[in-house]
């Protein structure tokens, strides 16, 4: 693939590349990916959270279901966010069937939200039940309060877990297609995902463009798993000091 | 109050995001009806959609089990060059783009590509064609067995598969009696996600797939082709079938995760 979209020089994949429906198409996937990160990182920390240290009627269900995201197939999902979130929503927001670019955009990052979800809860969680709750009583007693107990105990402890959870949600983001396809109207320029951009450019037959774009892709995605080695390797040195 | 605040946040977000969008297909599906649902269901594109999907999870699920078994063996057990470099080969899938999977493929395969033109020249027809599809869904699915696999067979240690050695078992029967039964559960834990992948991939498909009703069509594909021909209840019937196959992996996940995750 690499070698398709250099066959025509660089000059042409550089071209490719910097095309300015091409850039459009990054720029929101990359945008739109690092502000589901965002919100995962936080909410799936509080979910895993709650998970773990909560205890009410009806966890297991609850714990069940962040899985759904892994079982559904993904272009099920962008079906269904069409459904509670489009033209016959029976919530009354019709997000889809909008023509302003934000609404649509937004509808975009939810659907990213439902497919990265168990991301971060997932890594977070085994983490956290390991975690004694002795540290933690410890620093209450000295006087530490809740902000200051999560700050300086439970973060430093679960944050490899959270940085690998945001790491594979954002690559997982980036490659998104079956949850998009059918929601982001895939306007140019506005609505039209990276992943998108590649099918359809595929589908014109435009293959170096496509090539181009999916090579930044990739790119994307070795730098993405070099970094979960990375945490991966920073966290095991952690525990052995 | 406060301490039900983070409850009150995390329950919230899951039913926005999660519950709500499921419990919408099941309603959306039976708008126009039951009756509805069976013509969708049985038109003979749609049966052929769901068997092409079900054969290519039967060809994709073994293989990479056999695959992430070996794998997950080579990487713990073993010690050898380039050994990170083989790990972060079996990761790549998760965070690589299906559509650049399937980009790959079309290019490698086509008519100009790598193997496309020879493979052309012998009458043996890779892209949109099964052949692709299965090999699409083999890459996108790879990781899962071996995931599960390496960190049980970190935990469990070396020693008893030594111990058998010892004894004078041979590799075979030190695998299939001492390695194989305590992994098994992590093996099969793997296999039902592989499973749920297989079942629901969308994008590498669609790309060497070609996309021909009844033909290289699955059941993935057919939800977004009735969908874009404003066959929407269609759609909707075809993705209930889908996400009730979702439902009982799920369970079947539920029941079958490793003992750390669901003390959890």
């Amino acid at each position: 693939m690499i070698w398709e979209s250099r066959r025509h020089g660089a000059d042409t994949f550089w071209s490719a590349v910097t095309d300015p429906e091409a850039v459009a198409a990054l720029e929101l996937t990359l945008g739109a990916a690092a502000l589901v990160t965002l919100v995962n990182a936080v909410l799936g920390t509080v979910t895993a959270f709650v998970l773990v240290r909560d205890g009410f009627r009806g966890k297991s269900i609850v714990n069940a279901v962040i899985d759904l995201p892994f079982a559904l197939p993904t272009i099920v999902a962008g079906l269904t966010l069409l459904a509670l979130y489009g033209p016959q929503s029976p919530v009354g927001v019709n997000l889809t069937g909008s023509t302003d670019t934000w609404t649509l955009r937004l509808a975009i990052c939810l659907a990213l939200l439902f497919v990265t979800l168990p991301f971060v809860v997932r890594t977070v969680q085994p983490v956290l039940h390991e975690l004694d709750t002795e540290m933690e009583e410890a620093a209450r007693s000295l006087g530490a309060g809740e902000p200051a107990v999560f700050r300086r105990i439970v973060l430093p402890t679960i944050l490899p877990g959270v940085l690998s959870g945001v790491a594979l949600s954002f690559a997982r983001a980036v490659g998104e297609i079956g949850a998009i396809v059918l929601i982001s109207g895939n306007l140019p320029f506005k609505t039209e995902m990276a992943s998108v951009f590649v099918f359809t450019k595929i589908e014109a037959g435009d293959k170096t463009s496509a090539s181009a774009v999916a090579v930044v892709l990739l790119a994307i995605s070795f730098v993405t798993l070099l970094g979960i080695g990375g945490i991966r390797r920073l966290a095991t040195r952690h525990e052995r000091a | 109050m406060r301490r039900y605040a983070p409850r009150f946040v995390a329950l919230a977000y899951l039913l926005i995001i999660l519950v709500g969008p499921l419990a919408m297909v099941f309603r959306r599906a039976f708008d126009n009806g039951a009756a509805h649902i069976w013509t969708t269901l049985s038109n003979g594109d749609t049966v052929h959609a769901f068997e092409i999907t079900v054969l290519i999870a039967a060809i994709g699920v073994p293989l990479n089990t056999v695959f992430g078994i070996v794998c997950a063996l080579v990487v713990v057990r073993k010690r050898f060059p380039l050994k990170g470099l083989v790990n972060a080969f079996v990761d790549l899938p998760l965070a690589l783009s299906p559509v650049v999977v399937g980009l790959a493929l079309f290019l490698l395969y086509g008519r100009d590509g790598w193997f496309g033109g020879w493979l052309n020249a012998h009458g043996i027809q890779m892209l949109f064609a099964l052949p692709s599809m299965v090999l699409a869904t083999v890459f996108v699915s790879v990781p899962f067995v071996a995931r599960e696999v390496v960190p049980t067979l970190r935990e469990i240690g070396d020693e008893q598969e030594q111990a058998a050695r010892t004894l004078g078992a041979s590799g075979w029967q030190t695998f299939w009696r001492i390695t194989l039964p305590s992994i098994r559960w992590a093996v099969i834990y793997g296999v039902v996600l592989t499973t749920a992948r297989c079942l629901g991939e969308y994008g590498a498909v669609a790309i060497v797939s070609g996309r021909i009703s009844g033909q290289t069509e699955t059941a993935t594909l057919r939800v977004e082709d009735a969908y874009s021909s404003f066959d929407t209840s269609g759609a909707y019937a075809i993705s209930l079938v889908l996400a009730a196959m979702a439902v009982v992996v799920l369970i079947a996940m539920t029941f079958l995760k490793p003992k750390e995750a669901a003390a959890a």
